[in-house]
């Protein structure tokens, strides 16, 4: 793959097939952190960090899967290394960052269950990315789901201020919020063709 | 957990509307708005999550005692993904075009939260009986959220119900089975829930 072909893939991982707004995936921590910016931008460093290396471990060891002939057991072998990758990062937090641990709380381990990393190494391998493909395409979902989620922290603090119907008040209020920013991010299909 | 002194009977409606794991727990997110594009992807992966579910808070149930503390989240996932990888494989067997429609999110469903949580508060605590009935109303009410789902936004979206035409496409709204209408639909279901329970609450005062 040239190099023009690999940014198209970063940008179109990052924006027309946004991992929160357009595939569904990794809602959980999109509407569970995301009451404040500061918890969703330490969130969103989080999951890059967990993503992109995952994306990259996950590429090695579907090597080893095919070798083997044993690729039905990309699922398991999959989940085990992501667990294995959000224990480290939890470990490493808390020796190196102990303020940023203790806001992100319950949702760090959460990251193991968080489907945007899974389908990513997932979708890695159904594509048949090559090694850069791969890093481009994980590195672009990753910074995708940082934009949306930050962006919509911003939205949700604002929306606190407002005052709404009492039946739209919290959970639907926020729905409806992200409707309207997965709207705006429609509006970039079709620019790139991967 | 109250769970643990409910009846057998009260394990198995929780889960329906009361603890709804879409619409009151908030569980699941990702097929649950994925996969809702028409009623039959919708029911189709309503069901598969449910036999995982099923399956899973049976295995998880009758091996609690032998999982040590320390371990279970691991022990947990594993049994789940290898359930997992059973349902994959069989719905590529079986049921192939079904298969090729929800694609990823066949997979995906080791990391839906709703199979992880019930593992975690009533299959680790509870008999093999009552976890096999919470799994099956919690599945029920989750294959009734996705349902009501799906069909909404086909029959908005599309103007069909299950593949029948109801009216000519040219009336469909079409941003429904666009992504954004996944969000819109269900805010919208929310907020009616919502409203409901908050009628209740002031009839109750009264």
């Amino acid at each position: 793959m040239d190099f023009g072909r690999l940014f198209a893939l970063l940008f179109a991982a990052m924006l027309i097939n946004n991992f929160l707004l357009v595939r569904f995936l990794g809602l959980c921590p999109f509407f569970g952190v995301s009451k404040k910016i500061d918890t969703a931008v330490g969130m969103s460093l989080g999951v890059i960090f967990v993503m992109v290396v995952a994306g990259i471990v996950t590429w090695f060891l579907n090597l080893l899967l095919m070798a083997w002939h044993v690729e039905f057991l990309k699922i398991i072998v999959f989940i085990l290394v992501i667990a294995a990758l959000v224990q480290l990062l939890e470990l490493f937090l808390k020796k190196s960052n102990p303020t940023l641990y203790s806001a992100l709380g319950i949702y760090l381990p959460l990251i193991t269950t968080n489907c945007a990393v899974l389908g990513l190494a997932l979708l890695n391998v159904q594509k048949n990315y090559t090694l850069m493909g791969t890093i481009f395409n994980s590195v672009g979902s990753a910074l995708g789901f940082a934009i949306a989620i930050i962006l919509f922290s911003s939205l949700r603090e604002k929306l606190d201020i407002n005052e709404l119907p009492a039946s739209f008040e919290g959970m639907p209020a926020a729905f409806i919020t992200a409707f309207i920013l997965s709207m705006s991010f429609e509006a970039f299909t079709g620019m790139i063709k991967v | 957990m109250a769970n643990a002194s409910k009846t057998s009977f009260g394990t198995f409606t929780a889960g329906l509307i009361r603890e709804n794991p879409t619409f009151a727990q908030v569980l699941g997110l990702c097929p649950t708005l994925a996969t809702s594009t028409n009623a039959n992807n919708a029911l189709g992966m309503g069901l598969a999550a449910t036999g995982v579910l099923i399956l899973s808070n049976i295995f998880i149930s009758s091996i609690r005692k032998i999982i040590p503390d320390q371990i279970r989240i691991p022990a947990y996932i594993s049994v789940i993904a290898a359930l997992v990888t059973i349902v994959d494989l069989l719905m590529h067997g079986y049921m192939y075009h079904l298969w090729t429609n929800l694609g990823l999110y066949v997979p995906l469903i080791v990391v839906n939260c709703i199979i992880m949580g019930r593992a975690e508060a009533f299959a680790s605590k509870n008999s093999v009986w009552k976890s096999f009935l919470d799994g099956l109303g919690m599945g029920l009410g989750f294959i009734g959220a996705i349902l009501l789902l799906g069909i909404t936004r086909e029959v908005l979206g599309n103007g069909t119900i299950f593949g029948y035409r109801l009216w000519p496409k040219a009336y469909a709204v079409f941003v429904t089975v666009l992504p954004p209408g996944a969000f819109l639909i269900i805010g919208f279901y929310m907020a009616i829930f919502h409203h409901i329970s908050i009628v209740r609450k002031s009839r109750k005062r009264a």
